[in-house]
């Protein structure tokens, strides 16, 4: 066969590989689909590198053995990580596992693009300058910053927003930096300026240094419970930098992969931040901006509350006909999600009508509480999105808060509030109000929480997983 | 510009449009499995460190060749069994009979 039909071969199976792409994460849209979709995708992914291998094998001059053991010591080493990091970790700390995975696709990209500088330093066209320059810039970016988002989310770097001495102008100055490095990079390679290819790899450093700092001082100032959109914007900066990297390449499963991640994960951080009432410009300036000072609205610090004890709170559980548990961001700090599927499954045996209220950025991310909770046993018809179970609060006897706060705040329903608009939990209309909560601390927007003033509501002082394990034992002695 | 080029750009353009489509209409429980599924397929990046590592010729390319390719296969492999894992977890699971509220079992014990 000769080589022209095998790179025409080759080319065809890149674009069935895209196409399982496209038709893989369509199918995740829904969870009844989604696995087949992931496995999908990951088949297209089999089909596109087999097809690499191949073209790599049989093209003219074939591949050195020196290239032979690179790629397959390289793919064993990474993907011997990767499949045992992804086997072993704990369903909590996953969010900030996806981080590292994609910081190492961003410095990949980098790489990739970096190393094709180097080659093509001597006459590299405009064009592919552009393309090489922003792929090593976007890379870069997301290498450093999803390292610091993932350092967060496992609590190596406090999560609370960090200002660097400077901070915005810092941030300012090397954005600056990287994007005058690269226009004297284009220009160089247009003619306009005449760079020697000493001085163009050392501003090829520049503007990845600067990149690399840039990715640091943009994530440290936003806050651990931005994250997650943070991550989801990485992400999809990430594809954009393997499409610059299939543009230099000429490479069609690189580009519309990377467009197709690009896309999607810009959709997707949208999504992700409309939940939460921000928006993405907010977050990236860092923490809640203006509404400050209308906070006051809230009872003074602590207001007035009611303590409850753990066999108050069992009797109240045990006697029940409707208990609703709204967990939250503690919970999975907690790691109490087995925890609260005891409970529940104690009260169920009793009679107990249990439910779960799922808040769309209840946990740490998205969609991550109702992971845990599945982990943990509980059938996933027991729980209820927002707009599913809210207007069964009205019914419920008790509704059990652990660990959630902003989002069962009534203060979202009046203007003037920092939390103002965000669609909330109604879990003042139930009978009665249970909230397990380590101390009166302030939730991530800042504010004290009306909830906890509510004449119906009893705090129970404790970590969640201490808290729900008492409770279990006093409803068991019951 | 090359006609490859603009051959390329025109796919890039496409591809972009059918990301925007292709996930509009997500329920937010499937947001983190969603991003991490994207996040595998960012992986694809493995193909050019393969290519790379293909037509590396110096020591510095090696190298760059070999820490792209650990890196591309730590995404693509990690990605994908990690979306996997948080996948399977929204399989129906066959729930058992238990009693519930309905008739006199309302409240037993009272």
């Amino acid at each position: 066969m000769s080589e022209q039909w095998i790179y025409t071969f080759v080319y065809l199976a890149w674009l069935a590989g895209a196409a399982c792409f496209v038709l893989g994460l369509h199918r995740m849209n829904s969870p009844a689909t989604g696995r087949s979709g992931n496995q999908l995708s990951a088949a297209g992914m089999v089909i596109a590198v087999g097809a690499t291998l191949v073209y790599l094998l049989t093209r003219e001059g074939g591949l050195s053995g020196t290239a032979l053991i690179i790629i397959l010591v390289g793919f064993l080493i990474g993907g011997g990580a990767g499949l045992y990091t992804a086997r072993t970790v704990k369903m909590t700390a996953m969010p900030q596992l996806v981080s590292l995975f994609n910081a190492v696709g961003g410095g990949a990209a980098a790489l990739v693009a970096i190393d094709d500088f180097i080659r093509l330093n001597s006459g590299a066209p405009v064009d592919t300058t552009i393309f090489v320059v922003l792929g090593a810039l976007i890379g870069s970016v997301t290498f450093t910053g999803s390292l610091i988002a993932g350092g967060k989310l496992q609590g190596l770097i406090p999560g609370k927003p960090i200002r660097v001495p400077g901070g915005q102008l810092v941030t300012i100055a090397l954005a600056v930096v990287a994007v005058l490095g690269t226009v004297a990079l284009i220009l160089g390679a247009y003619g306009t300026l005449s760079l020697d290819s000493t001085t163009t790899l050392a501003l090829l450093g520049v503007v990845v240094l600067a990149g690399l700092i840039f990715g640091v001082t943009m994530v440290l100032p936003i806050g651990g419970a931005d994250m997650p959109v943070v991550i989801s914007l990485l992400n999809s900066f990430t594809g954009t930098a393997a499409a610059m990297a299939g543009f230099v390449l000429g490479n069609p499963v690189l580009i519309i992969a990377g467009a197709l991640v690009g896309a999607s994960g810009a959709i997707l951080t949208k999504l992700m931040a409309d939940a939460m009432n921000r928006s993405i410009m907010n977050i990236m300036v860092g923490g809640f901006g203006g509404g400050d000072d209308a906070a006051g609205a809230a009872a003074g610090a602590g207001g007035t509350v009611r303590e409850i004890g753990v066999d108050d709170v069992a009797i109240q559980l045990a006697y029940a006909q409707s208990v609703i548990i709204v967990p939250g961001y503690g919970l999975a700090v907690a790691q109490a999600q087995h925890a609260v599927r005891e409970l529940a499954e104690l009260l169920e045996a009793r009679g107990v009508d249990v439910k779960y209220a799922i808040h769309p950025v209840a946990g740490r991310m998205p969609g991550h509480m109702n992971v845990l909770l599945a982990e943990a046993n509980v059938p996933y018809p027991q729980l209820k999105e927002m707009e599913e179970i809210n207007p069964e609060f009205d019914r419920a006897d008790v509704a059990l808060v652990i660990g959630a706060n902003d989002v069962t705040n009534p203060a979202a329903r009046r203007p003037g509030s920092p939390v103002s608009g965000m669609p909330i939990l109604d879990v003042d209309h139930a009978k009665s109000i249970v909230v397990i909560k380590r101390s009166m601390g302030k939730g991530y927007a800042g504010i004290d929480n009306e909830l906890y003033s509510d004449p119906k509501t009893g705090m129970l002082f404790a970590d969640a997983k201490d808290g729900l394990a008492a409770l279990t034992a006093a409803v068991k002695a019951l | 510009m090359s006609n490859e080029l603009l051959t390329s750009l025109a796919i890039f353009t496409l591809a972009i449009l059918v990301g925007f489509e292709v996930i509009s209409k997500v329920p937010a429980t499937l947001h983190t499995p969603l991003m991490s599924g994207a996040n595998s397929i960012h992986g694809i990046v493995l193909v050019g460190a393969m290519i790379i590592a293909a037509e590396a010729d110096n020591p510095v390319s090696y190298t760059l060749a070999f820490v792209a390719m650990v890196f591309g296969a730590m995404n693509v492999v990690g990605g994908y069994v990690v979306t996997d894992r948080m996948l399977q977890m929204f399989r129906k699971k066959p729930t058992a009979p238990k009693a519930t509220t309905e008739g006199a079992d309302g409240a037993p014990g009272a």
